[in-house]
């Protein structure tokens, strides 16, 4: 296989997929605060839930027009690039894409149209379930987009059909209850969901920065700050979970997050690391804990941690990057989870504390950032494999002139930097626009 | 037997995404010559406003379905056809951003530059799908292995681009009938008369990539091997005659209805003239994926049909629950309300 197509091919596909899951995350989060203020404006009539509901529903949908679209890459690219790839486990993995179009993502893209312009032709109640679909079709879209990812992460049900040298189904259930999946999609939709606390959070808290809209900001902060701190713990024990399981079915890929060379039981954890993959080594290991590497990845701290020279060189991943992303995400989590206990505990205060509110403003993009962290260790962890254990990269791609590829993935990095850009600014603008004004509802903003 | 069904199934889907996005294609190709002011504009972007969306997911579900059924199909057919999928992915994706940025920024400049994106992707999105077509139809140059030995511009033959002008002239006249639906006064009367003209089109064009097709394809053999086969391009034409019939009574949904009917078939027409060929090599006839050597294990058949057969229907109803809910001209006081 031409190198220079498998580098190319990789680069677009993490660029696109990163850009694709700027909107996802909002999306599933998002669209569940929605339709819980709505229900509260079916079960009480307050207009002012109603109000709540219109403002984040225009965010909502800025947000999320660009994640449908660029989810049709993403579904291209598989074929478009990496045709070997798609041949090989088509069998497996392709049915999963199909059910995610035909179970989820019909409802969440026909329910969102009704919802956003049916206020005014259907019933309050079914108005309110229009929301709730959109918002469990959402979730369940990503259940079936992870039990595609954990088939690559951790390949179950399948056996090899020689003869046609490709994977092909042996258990559907199999497939479809791969724990190890379940652990994924677990940590990525609690994550998504916390996100989208700390979103609403951010924004509430500009507007109390300059007291518009106090009151209706202050109730939007109340509600979502204890969601928020629920979540971001929820995040935390999840996270736990996966690494156990990564350390169990992807041990190199544990022994690159810790920069973990040598195998040895009553592993420690070194607060202070700095790997160094070209002699083998870490050149700076400080602040060690005893036993706490084999307590979080086997629960019991004199279990046995596996470490990177006991894998051949080419099974490796990317240590740097794959134990620095780790890191940075671990870290930035704590933080989260800090900010979250912190706005939860001002939440009742007239007000809240300003240095938290303009923490929140600025900290809208932090989440984010964390997420394609968390991301990049699960995809980049798992180099060299594209089908761990089974199918390498660089023997995935299509066979296509790497000029092809040169001239793709400049467009979509041209075309997604202008979209991102406008994207984000009228997001922006929404947001520090505000609700309609009571009562004289402009349509205009609609 | 189990690839057969599919086989058609996966003609189903595409047919359904050409009589649904179809109109959504057409109403933004047909944009600057129908809409002579801005709230004329409006009425043509909330005539597909609450469907685009759903429409489109009938392309990935078609897209999902050839990767889950024939994965070698998918896997070759992406690879080669690269160029002009992505065309088709870059237009798709611009068409949505421009619905949504438009309406945002009440600028007039603004909404010129989204406006001509909107006409300038709609048109390349129609036509590249007719390009495509054409192209399975006819064949392309890859081997054995699945490598591609053609290029963009091969694929603007002349067959591709009748393909490409049929769909193209089939679309916007699909979306004239749709807008005389959702609209009232005189820009209705524009489009009624435009579906008219286009009908005058489409029909030359019937004729001509018909021709064509005798000259360049082998589509014809399977109509010789099963005349029953016959039925489809009939009830193309029972289709295609009714438009004018329907559209001079006023009766619109009954025209959009036969126009749909029209849209249908000529695809069955044109993918069960390959059956069951479904990627035709035009270098080595060995190499030719069809749904026998390029489907998945009967186990994964089996258990995509049954998804496929509950899901389908049901996607079916509430998007026909959907569409009657939307079905009516906006008023221009709630227009506003029917835009992004």
């Amino acid at each position: 296989m031409d190198q220079t197509v498998v580098l190319l091919s990789r680069l677009q596909f993490a660029s696109t997929i990163f850009f694709h899951f700027i909107f996802v995350p909002l999306t599933l989060g998002l669209s569940i605060i929605i339709a819980w203020m709505e229900t509260r404006y079916v079960l009480s009539g307050d207009d002012f839930w109603k109000r709540q509901t219109k403002f984040w529903g225009r965010l909502f949908l800025i947000n999320f027009t660009l994640g449908v679209v660029t989810g049709i890459t993403q579904e291209f690219q598989f074929g478009t690039n990496w045709a070997r790839y798609s041949e090989y486990v088509g069998d497996i993995f392709g049915s999963l894409l199909a059910i995610e179009a035909t179970v989820a993502f019909f409802l969440e893209s026909t329910f969102i149209a009704v919802w956003f312009f049916g206020w005014n032709k259907i019933g309050r109640k079914l108005h309110c379930l229009c929301i709730w679909i959109v918002a469990i079709a959402g979730n369940t879209s990503a259940f079936w987009i992870i039990m595609a990812n954990g088939f690559m992460q951790h390949p179950v049900g399948y056996q090899i059909n020689e003869a046609q040298g490709r994977a092909v189904l042996s258990s559907f259930t199999d497939v479809v209850f791969n724990g190890f999946a379940w652990g994924q999609f677990a940590h990525t939709v609690l994550a998504a969901w916390a996100l989208s606390g700390f979103f609403v959070l951010g924004i509430s808290a500009w507007h109390l920065l300059r007291k518009s809209e106090t009151d209706f900001f202050h109730r939007a902060f109340k509600m979502v700050a204890p969601y928020t701190l629920i979540l971001s713990i929820l995040v935390a024990f999840s996270g736990d979970q996966e690494g156990v399981a990564v350390a169990k079915y992807q041990p190199a890929k544990l022994a690159a997050m810790e920069a973990h060379w040598r195998t040895q039981d009553h592993a420690p954890f070194y607060l202070i690391v700095w790997p160094d993959p070209e002699n083998r080594r870490n050149s700076v290991e400080m602040i060690g804990i005893p036993s706490l590497l084999s307590l979080l990845a086997y629960h019991a701290p004199s279990a046995e941690v596996k470490g990177l020279l006991d894998f051949p060189v080419n099974n490796w991943p990317p240590v740097t990057e794959v134990f620095w992303c780790f890191r940075a995400m671990a870290l930035i989590g704590v933080y989260l989870l800090a900010l979250s206990i912190w706005a939860t505990w001002q939440r009742k205060r007239p007000e809240p504390s300003s240095a938290l509110l303009k923490i929140l403003v600025w900290n809208i993009p932090i989440p984010y950032i964390c997420i394609m962290f968390g991301w990049t260790v699960a995809e980049m962890g798992r180099q060299p494999w594209i089908v761990y254990d089974l199918l390498r990269t660089s023997d995935a791609v299509s066979p296509l002139p790497s000029s092809n590829v040169a001239i793709s993935l400049i467009a979509f990095t041209l075309l997604y930097t202008v979209l991102g850009i406008l994207d984000i600014y009228l997001l922006r603008r929404s947001a520090l626009k505000g609700p309609d004004p009571v009562k004289t509802q402009d349509p205009k903003e609609a | 037997m189990l690839e057969t069904v599919w086989f058609v199934l996966w003609t189903l889907l595409w047919a359904v995404y050409f009589l649904l996005d179809g109109f959504d294609l057409g109403i933004g190709s047909l944009m600057p010559f129908l809409a002579s002011d801005e709230e004329q504009k409006k009425v043509m972007y909330s005539a597909s406003g609450p469907f685009w969306d759903g429409n489109e997911v009938w392309l990935i579900a078609a897209g999902g379905v050839t990767f889950a059924a024939f994965p070698k199909v998918y896997a070759v057919m992406f690879s080669a056809l690269y160029a002009p999928l992505l065309i088709l992915l870059f237009a798709l994706i611009l068409r949505a951003a421009s619905y949504e940025f438009r309406e945002h920024i009440e600028h007039a400049s603004w909404r010129a530059v989204w406006d001509w994106t909107h006409f300038i992707v709609n048109i390349l999105a129609c036509v590249v799908l007719g390009v495509f077509f054409a192209n399975l139809f006819r064949g392309i140059p890859f081997d054995a292995n699945g490598v591609y030995f053609g290029n963009l511009l091969k694929l603007f033959n002349i067959y591709g681009i009748a393909g490409g002008i049929f769909f193209l002239l089939i679309f916007m006249m699909h979306g004239a009938i749709w807008l005389s639906i959702k609209s009232t006064g005189q820009l209705k009367d524009k489009a009624v008369a435009a579906a008219g003209v286009l009908w005058v089109g489409v029909a030359c064009m019937l004729l001509i990539f018909l021709v064509l097709t005798a000259f360049y394809t082998n589509i014809y053999s399977n109509y010789i091997r099963m005349p029953w086969l016959i039925i489809l391009p009939v009830l193309a034409v029972i289709g295609l005659l009714y438009i004018p019939r329907a559209l001079n009574h006023g009766k619109s949904f009954l025209a959009w209805a036969s126009s749909g009917l029209f849209i249908v078939s000529v695809t069955f027409f044109g993918v069960m003239g390959i059956y069951p060929n479904m990627l035709i090599s035009s270098m080595d006839p060995a190499a030719t994926i069809t749904a026998f050597n390029g489907s998945s294990t009967t186990l994964t058949l089996e258990i995509m049909l049954v998804v496929c057969l509950v899901m389908v229907p049901i996607v079916l109803l509430y998007q026909f629950w959907m569409y009657r809910l939307f079905s009516k001209p906006v008023p221009p006081s709630e227009l506003d309300e029917h835009l992004y």
